[in-house]
């Protein structure tokens, strides 16, 4: 060992070795940067649970005014989209089936007279409410059976509005004849407000999810794949015959990822504010900051997959097999608190769910840096652990 | 490239269609598959933990949402409105006495909702009482706050709606325990067809099975024939006297067996572990998964034809493959509710179509008029890649 170069100019060739590998491919530049924008806008709009433009049905066995004024009153809620008309019972199977509407409303012949009847108050006395015989049927697909739910509850809304105006229009006659109309008017007001998001936009969700879920799949792939590739092109053994130690051929593998993983997020932050509007409240340097821990714990599962794969193929499954239950227990499409508890200890360990929470509070709710730091450090650990069982998987494969 | 440009047999000769050589080529990929553990991972392990996951992580049923109720009024009205809410199974109630204690609550996360019943609360609902039967003018009636993290707007929305339904039933239990004369409200008799109970796994584990098969069918050939590429081995698959055609059908046999046989532990699991019913026919789900590998299969294809690069193949079927499997087939996301443009996006997604037919068949049945046009699209999806891909080729070799 006559001549050795420090440690940073050695780390700084291997640096500059990998960036060069993974930007001077145009295609793999191109792979990097445009398809995640094109992403991040196509699904932010999509991953929507909203429920808008509902196409239902309408069967009209009453022809009455109040059955009338019912569809016409499903017409004008911007929730649904497209009224069938429908002229049997027998379509009713036949457009459910075919997907064709989400729901039918079937009113029977009785609706308007009982619809009047229900308007006269019921004496305290009365046994049975609401035990009324059902003239109207809401028929809905249980195939989607989430938007099913929601949308039964806007029919719900108009119906009992139908039926509270109803009533008032009774009330008010029998008013003048007399008797009170008590209780026909809510006496408690609920006053909602929905704080960080007024007006409940999804996409202010949407956006800051999905962008800590690209960088997951970035983060994954480019590392996942960065040590199996050198394996399988057998350049592997070059950088082990030269003198970088194992910490740091890892730290070469690490930090070309985390600064493709600071480019990729500047793109998707300002996408985000400029384009896409939504609101940034927070500090941007914590946002930076705990993604720059998010990054090394990703990096971190990414290279201990790699260290693990024999070629790329499996690196790549591998680390595919990770990033499905890793989006699935982030708390994206369905909240991790209502996940089986034991699934619950098993979304700790998973830094996706961490960084979303961290992504959401510094895009809407100004979270303080205390809260951040106290989600940042569970990633902290993951980082550590899947760090280090990389580099002594690594290593113990060099032994062998 | 030498190899393929070097090529100089007659024309004439690949293109006559050899069912020998065809046997030869898909004994030697399967081979390939076989003998990869990654395959075997990939299309029976993979579909396993992820069938798993979606059958137990995955709930759109929301339940035992975390709000706190703040009593900044204790009179026994407002503890009565606050024993309703805990009462409730929608909630997963705490009390407090100062908003403050818990808004913090909100910001971190830990709550969905805050419910305060402010200090007037049943002074004022009292007045309310009065002045209605003096037939007096009431003054400003009795308000119940609900604060929620918009920043979960499915959950917020949640909130606010069974809030409002928890105060409205309090307020019908109330009336009904003083005799209080009421309308009776007018509900809708309602049933929910083919998932009565409106269980969310029932239709998110058909919808996963799309999901699962677009990983099987496109991930893992797009990486196979990219690393053939990349090894030059496909160049040489093309200097022997094996027609286009011919490649392309020995490429995709095996994966074709492969996904057909991931897709049958799926159903087996979503059957017999997942309780899921099946009320189509096994024949109709057969073809309609056969149908529905042609485009998955040949997205794969297509994507290692132009990528040649197992890195850049990887992220482009996980990108074109996988990501729109799950956000825009409407198997978590429903597609009415996307904007325009984005459900003109997906028209081109052919897992979209399968999900319709999964859903379909194992909720209602064999509705040969809906599934019939979705197989058409999926297989025309799959024409469109396998041509270009076939076309892609022959080029490369002039």
């Amino acid at each position: 060992m006559a001549f050795r170069l420090p440690m940073w100019v050695r780390l700084r060739a291997l640096i500059v070795k990998e960036l060069l590998a993974l930007l001077r491919d145009p295609k793999s530049r191109v792979v990097l940067i445009v398809p995640p924008l094109v992403q991040l806008f196509v699904f932010s709009f999509a991953a929507t649970l909203e429920v808008k433009n509902v196409s239902m049905a309408v069967l009209d066995e009453d022809h009455s005014r109040w059955s009338w004024e019912l569809i016409q009153r499903f017409r004008a809620s911007p929730t649904f989209a497209d009224v069938v008309m429908l002229d049997g019972a027998r379509q009713i199977q036949s457009v459910l089936d075919r997907q064709q509407v989400l729901l039918v409303l079937r009113i029977g012949e009785t609706f308007a007279r009982d619809l009047e009847a229900s308007a006269q108050p019921v004496s305290g006395a009365a046994e049975e409410g609401g035990a009324r015989p059902a003239s109207l049927q809401l028929i809905l697909d249980g195939r989607r059976s989430n938007t099913a739910q929601i949308v039964q509850g806007y029919a719900a809304e108009i119906i009992s509005g139908l039926a509270r105006d109803a009533a008032a229009a009774r009330g008010g006659a029998s008013a003048r004849s007399g008797s009170n109309s008590a209780g026909s008017s809510p006496a408690v007001a609920v006053i909602g407000r929905n704080w960080f998001n007024p007006n409940l936009i999804y996409r202010w969700f949407t956006v800051p999810s999905i962008i800590a879920l690209l960088m997951t799949v970035t983060g994954l792939i480019v590392t996942g794949l960065s040590l199996a590739r050198e394996r399988e092109l057998a350049t592997l053994d070059q950088l082990l015959v030269s003198p970088l130690t194992t910490w740091e051929i890892l730290l070469g593998k690490t930090i070309p990822a985390v600064i493709v993983g600071a480019i990729q997020a500047v793109f998707f932050v300002s996408a985000a504010v400029l384009v896409l509007q939504v609101p940034f409240n927070g500090s941007l340097a914590l946002l930076f900051l705990s993604l720059f821990v998010f990054m090394l714990s990703v990096i971190g599962i990414g290279l201990f997959i790699s260290s693990l794969a024999q070629t790329q193929q499996q690196a790549i499954l591998g680390a595919l097999a990770l990033i499905s239950p890793a989006v699935l227990l982030s708390g994206f499409a369905s909240p991790v608190e209502s996940m089986p508890g034991w699934l619950q200890v098993v979304a700790e360990a998973n830094p996706l769910k961490h960084f979303m929470i961290i992504a959401r509070g510094v895009f809407l709710k100004d979270m303080p840096a205390a809260l951040v730091l106290a989600n940042t450090w569970p990633m902290v650990a993951i980082a550590a652990v899947t760090l280090t069982a990389a580099a002594l998987v690594f290593r113990r494969k060099l032994g062998s | 490239m030498q190899a393929a440009s070097g090529m100089s047999a007659p024309a004439s000769a690949r293109t006559r269609f050899d069912p020998r050589r065809l046997a030869a080529l898909f004994v030697k990929e399967s081979h390939q598959v076989v003998r990869d553990p990654s395959s075997i991972l990939i299309a029976f392990v993979l579909p396993a933990i992820l069938l798993f996951l979606f059958g137990y992580a995955v709930s759109l049923d929301i339940n035992r949402v975390r709000v706190a109720v703040v009593l900044e009024d204790d009179s026994p009205e407002a503890y009565s409105l606050a024993s309703s809410f805990l009462g409730s199974s929608y909630f997963d109630v705490s009390i407090a006495r100062d908003r403050r204690q818990v808004e913090e609550g909100l910001v971190s996360g830990e709550l969905y909702g805050v419910i305060v019943v402010p200090q007037d609360f049943a002074r004022r609902l009292l007045a309310a009482g009065r002045a209605d039967s003096s037939d007096g003018v009431s003054g400003a009636p009795a308000s119940v706050q609900v604060l929620t993290d918009g920043s979960q707007p499915n959950t917020a929305a949640f909130v606010q709606n069974y809030s409002q339904g928890a105060v409205t039933n309090w307020l019908q239990q109330r009336q009904l325990t003083r005799g209080a004369a009421m309308p009776a409200d007018l509900a809708a008799d309602t049933r929910v067809w083919y998932n009565p109970a409106l269980h969310s796994r029932d239709f998110l584990v058909p919808g996963s099975i799309a999901v699962i098969m677009t990983i099987t069918g496109t991930l893992l050939t797009a990486l196979v024939v990219a690393r053939e590429w990349e090894r030059g081995t496909m160049e040489a698959l093309m200097a022997t006297p094996i027609g286009i055609f011919e490649i392309l059908a020995g490429k995709l046999a095996p994966y074709f067996v492969l996904g057909m046989a991931a897709m049958t532990v799926c159903v087996i699991a979503a059957v017999q572990v997942f309780d899921v019913p099946l009320r189509g026919s096994i024949g109709a789900l057969v073809a309609a998964s056969a149908v529905f590998l042609l485009p998955a299969l040949g997205q794969g294809l297509l994507i290692s034809t132009l990528a040649r690069n197992q890195f850049v193949a990887a992220q482009a079927a996980v990108i074109s493959g996988f990501l729109p499997a799950f956000l825009l087939s409407g198997f978590i996301f429903d597609i009415a509710s996307m904007p325009v443009p984005i459900q003109v996006v997906t028209h081109v997604v052919a897992a979209r179509y399968f999900v319709t037919c999964l859903k379909t068949l194992f909720l209602v049945g064999d509705v040969w008029p809906l599934l019939l046009p979705n197989m058409a699209a999926m297989a025309a999806i799959g024409a469109v890649f396998l041509g270009i891909t076939a076309l892609r080729t022959k080029k490369r070799l002039d």
